[in-house]
């Protein structure tokens, strides 16, 4: 297969990027996405160019790492899909395709296609826990979780931080990320206890990093690769009250 | 040191490691805080050893690759964590899995060691349970349990295919917890480079910032390297694509003995390759083989058929048929061995990959029919969809096909009791040690063995090492600081700039990962390991002389950080061939040809190699320290599994 691409370049966060046009062909259909990038970059190499930088690490749609912006859409159009799940075969030969990294003021650009989700991990700092000591927690079965709760929560833990949520929102909003966290520990008897103060905390530091609101728009639902559904929103709202 | 001491207490099994913490020194409160530690990688093993060392009250500092401790190759943990709590009443119990284990193994870990891990695994599942991983639950509101891998108890605790996810964001959360407090300091997106060693102790790390290219000297009581294994080294591998060897191999080439490093494990059953350019290969998890049936056309002519115009008498079930008692749940060096075995004789399926059909069918149909779709996708539903994403065949309707992959490496950095290496101060935890395994991994207990290793041991064994040791105050210009910066410093200048520069990392990793699976896979031959050296020291040399870096080193580089970790792989695969050709023996995840019963069965030689191969570095070669492992509780049996 032929492609056209359009690649975001941009040396670093403090300088403009441009989209930098690149024609690659004999892509099998069967490559993933960023195969195809590493085989244009082994191209770039032969030629002495710097490659294109983009992040990724597991390949299995599980890590979080890859966020790529393809035509206008966080991790491409295909539903509940990473961008390094998604295989060349999706795409029709010859269409031309425009790749971006992630656009948010708390996701600044690194370099290229990676940008600083540094935000979602001082959020967690701020209180995406239970508050238990290590290395000396009560017997396990003593704790009973209801099986719906359990897989409810479960669902909701199953975000891999990525930020496709915050990428497509025009209020660039995580609070489909932290409202995840929140029910992923409100819904256990374990996590019941701090739950309110957690939301709370969650809340504020989401503000702070300097994320929007959320003004129901409903496009993180949408985007997110783990099916996060907005229902986690609706359960923040009640623990905050 | 000629004489390894591996610390291991002595008396009753089950009195070890509580005697032995008992007398470990411990540190007060109060003074914690005056010691630090330095704790490379957050998988499992380092993000669980921050959020307890961080909540004892240590200064720590962490680093990683990737751009958050979250993303850790743990992460990609499917199966599931083992645990002797025997929830289900069927026999099970900590000497059980300390049985099991060892015996997987193939008796060539220390009993000591794995007593221990099984000991600890129950209070592992409590942690986990108190910090919120919503393990999957019986109706009941109890855990729920499964077998796995070829265990004939129900002892695995899983969270649906997302074990390690699970279980790692659960880690990463306590870590969470004491960086807020001050007490963890972490570094994403940072790569250690050099170790530094003064007065022969570990004493701090040279880091560059993968962002900036700006390298870094970091010093500290202590360095404990928690980063991952080595099996990238076969470039095809299902490990994620930045696991590497980087770390303990500058670990060895300061004075920490490598040990074992040809015992990788292959496991059966991942997706087969479709390209010959392909990045990575994809695991589907062992729990599939619980319920689906492996089999392989009878007969050549039949490869290319459609899975369902080949009759139910035209199938060879070849693991049933070989392995009647564990049938598809044999050990999976057994199941992968069998599986390469049917592709080499010509009756495997799917694309020819370098005129090879690399694949054999992983069939439902049958527990379909009997427990029906919807408890079949109840039970196995995401990793269904992950085939097929992947392949665009849909398994509920056509069976899976599968392929053995490189998954594991047992071998690692030698350690103690302790998990400290032959260096003073430099300690090695989870995938990175050699110590709990054996020659082979049993499924669902390196999630185990990387948590005891970081909530468990090492908070223990580290406060004893920081008590029994004074420390002296490190000027930021100490020579030995300078020498491992310039060191980092020559080495990527020397990356950079190769007089020929010709190839991309990837060229070369790609041609190692070739020789690799050829000579060091799961069957092994004199011969072809000869070459094989020899093969490694050509690429080296090309290597060096042709490696192309674009771009710059004051920046975020990619090619330059895979150049770095390919050059460590090709000097590593050298070592793991000589490992493989000085033990003449079948044992644990290989063979060796010329060492098979007359059925075609490993055959192990406990007479001569019962012993731990720990590899010192020295500039005219490794030279190797062998310690003999003694069985005092469980006698070597010969496995058999027909
Ligand atoms: C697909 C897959 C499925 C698996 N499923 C199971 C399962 O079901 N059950 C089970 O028990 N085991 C399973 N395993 C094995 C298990 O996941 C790993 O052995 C285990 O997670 C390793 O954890 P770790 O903490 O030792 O290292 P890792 O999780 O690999 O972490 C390594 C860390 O080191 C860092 N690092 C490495 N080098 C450097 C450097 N030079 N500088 C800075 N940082 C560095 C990395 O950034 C990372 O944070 C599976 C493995 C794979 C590949
Ligand atoms: S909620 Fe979905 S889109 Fe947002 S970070 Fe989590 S997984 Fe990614
Ligand atoms: S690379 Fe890990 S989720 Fe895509």
């Amino acid at each position: 297969m032929i492609f056209t691409l359009h690649i975001w370049r941009q040396k670093n966060e403090n300088t403009q990027g441009r989209f930098v046009l690149y024609e690659i062909d004999n892509i099998n259909g069967d490559a993933s996405f960023l195969e195809m990038l590493d085989q244009l970059n082994e191209h770039l190499i032969t030629q002495g160019e710097d490659c294109i930088v983009f992040d990724y690490d597991c390949r299995e749609g599980i890590c979080g790492a890859c966020s790529l912006v393809i035509n206008g859409y966080p991790h491409g159009q295909k539903s509940a899909t990473t961008t390094c799940q998604l295989y060349m075969r999706e795409y029709k030969n010859q269409s031309e395709l425009w790749i971006e990294p992630w656009r948010a003021s708390s996701f600044p650009v690194i370099k290229d296609l990676t940008v600083d989700r540094s935000a979602f991990d001082r959020i967690i700092q701020s209180g995406g826990y239970i508050s238990v000591h290590t290395g000396c927690a009560p017997e396990a079965n003593n704790t009973l979780v209801e099986k719906y709760a359990a897989d409810e929560s479960f669902n909701a833990a199953t975000c891999i931080g990525c930020g496709a949520c915050v990428a497509v929102c025009p209020n660039a909003s995580a609070t489909l990320f932290v409202a995840a966290k929140i029910t992923h520990l409100a819904l256990l008897p374990q996590g019941q206890i701090e739950s309110k103060n957690r939301a709370k905390k969650l809340i504020l530091k989401m503000q702070s990093e300097g994320f929007g609101g959320c003004s129901n728009h409903r496009h993180c639902t949408r985007a997110c690769p783990k099916d996060i559904s907005l229902q986690n929103i609706t359960r923040m709202n009640k623990i905050l009250g | 040191m000629s004489q390894l001491n591996a610390n291991e207490p002595v008396g009753p099994l089950e009195n070890r490691w509580k005697k032995h913490v008992f007398d470990l020194a411990l540190i007060a409160p109060q003074n914690r805080k005056k010691y630090k530690i330095i704790v490379i990688g957050t998988g499992l093993a380092g993000s669980s050893l921050c959020a307890t060392l961080g909540q004892a009250g240590y200064k720590v500092s962490s680093f990683c690759f990737q751009d958050s401790a979250r993303r850790a190759h743990s992460i990609a943990a499917q199966g599931g964590i083992n645990a002797s709590k025997n929830y289900q009443n069927d026999g099970d119990s900590v000497w059980r899995l300390f049985y099991d284990t060892i015996k997987g193994g193939d008796f060539r870990a220390r009993e000591s060691n794995v007593y221990r891990l099984a000991e600890l695994s129950n209070r592992i599942i409590d942690q986990a349970v108190a910090q919120g991983v919503p393990f999957a639950r019986e109706y009941s509101g109890y855990l729920a349990n499964r077998s796995f891998g070829g265990t004939q108890v129900s002892r695995t605790f899983y969270a649906k295919g997302q074990t390690g996810q699970q279980l790692l964001l659960g880690a990463y959360s306590a870590m969470s917890r004491q960086v807020e407090n001050g007490r963890v300091t972490h570094h994403a997106r940072s790569e250690m480079l050099e170790i530094i060693t003064i007065n022969g102790k570990a004493r701090g790390v040279v880091v560059r910032n993968l962002v900036t290219g700006e390298l870094s000297t970091h010093t500290a009581d202590c360095v404990v390297l928690c980063t991952g294994g080595y099996v990238n080294a076969y470039y095809l591998s299902t490990n994620a694509k930045g696991c590497n060897a980087s770390a303990t191999w500058r670990g060895f080439k300061q004075g920490a003995y490598f040990a074992n490093p040809s015992f990788t494990q292959i496991h059966p059953t991942c997706i087969p390759p479709t390209l010959e350019n392909q990045s990575k290969l994809t695991l589907m998890s062992e729990s599939l083989r619980n319920d689906g049936r492996i089999w392989a056309p009878k007969q050549a002519k039949d490869c290319e058929k459609n899975p369902k115009d080949i009759k139910q008498e035209d199938r060879d079930y070849f693991l049933e048929r070989l392995y009647p008692a564990f049938a598809n749940l044999v050990p999976r060096d057994v199941a992968s061995r069998a599986v390469k075995h049917i592709c080499d004789e010509g009756r495997g399926v799917g694309i020819k990959i370098h005129g090879k059909r690399l694949g054999v069918y992983l069939d439902f149909s049958d527990v379909i029919k009997k427990i029906g779709l919807a408890q079949v996708e109840q039970k196995y539903g995401n990793l269904f969809e992950m085939y097929q994403r992947i392949t665009d065949d849909n398994p509920y309707l056509t069976p899976m096909k599968i392929y053995p992959a490189p998954h594991y490496s047992m071998g690692g950095l030698w350690v103690d009791y302790n998990l400290m290496t032959t260096l003073d101060g430099l300690f090695a935890a989870g995938e990175a040690n050699f110590s709990d395994h054996g020659a082979n991994r049993l499924g669902a207990s390196a999630l185990m063995q990387g948590l005891a290793d970081g909530y468990f041991i090492l908070p223990q064994t580290i406060a004893n090492y920081l008590a029994r040791n004074t420390f002296d105050k490190i000027k930021p210009n100490h020579e030995k600081v300078e020498q491992a910066l310039n060191a980092a410093k020559a080495r990527i200048e020397q990356l950079m700039n190769a007089p020929k520069a010709r190839h991309s990392p990837e060229y070369f990793h790609q041609k190692l990962g070739k020789i690799l699976w050829e000579s060091c896979g799961m069957s092994r031959q004199r011969t072809r390991l000869e070459q094989a050296i020899d093969e490694i020291e050509v690429l080296q040399l090309e290597f060096w002389q042709t490696i192309k870096v674009t771009g710059i080193d004051q920046d975020l580089n990619q090619t330059l950080e895979r150049a770095g970790r390919v050059a460590d792989f090709i000097e590593l695969g050298a070592l793991m061939c000589k490992d493989a050709l000085n033990r003449e023996e079948s044992c644990g995840a290989h063979v060796r040809m010329e060492h098979l019963s007359s059925e075609g069965e490993a055959k192990r030689d406990d007479k001569n190699y019962s012993f731990v191969a720990a590899w010192a570095y020295q500039q005219q070669g490794a030279k190797l320290h062998e310690q003999y492992l003694h069985f005092e509780f469980i006698k070597p049996s010969v496995r058999n599994y027909k």
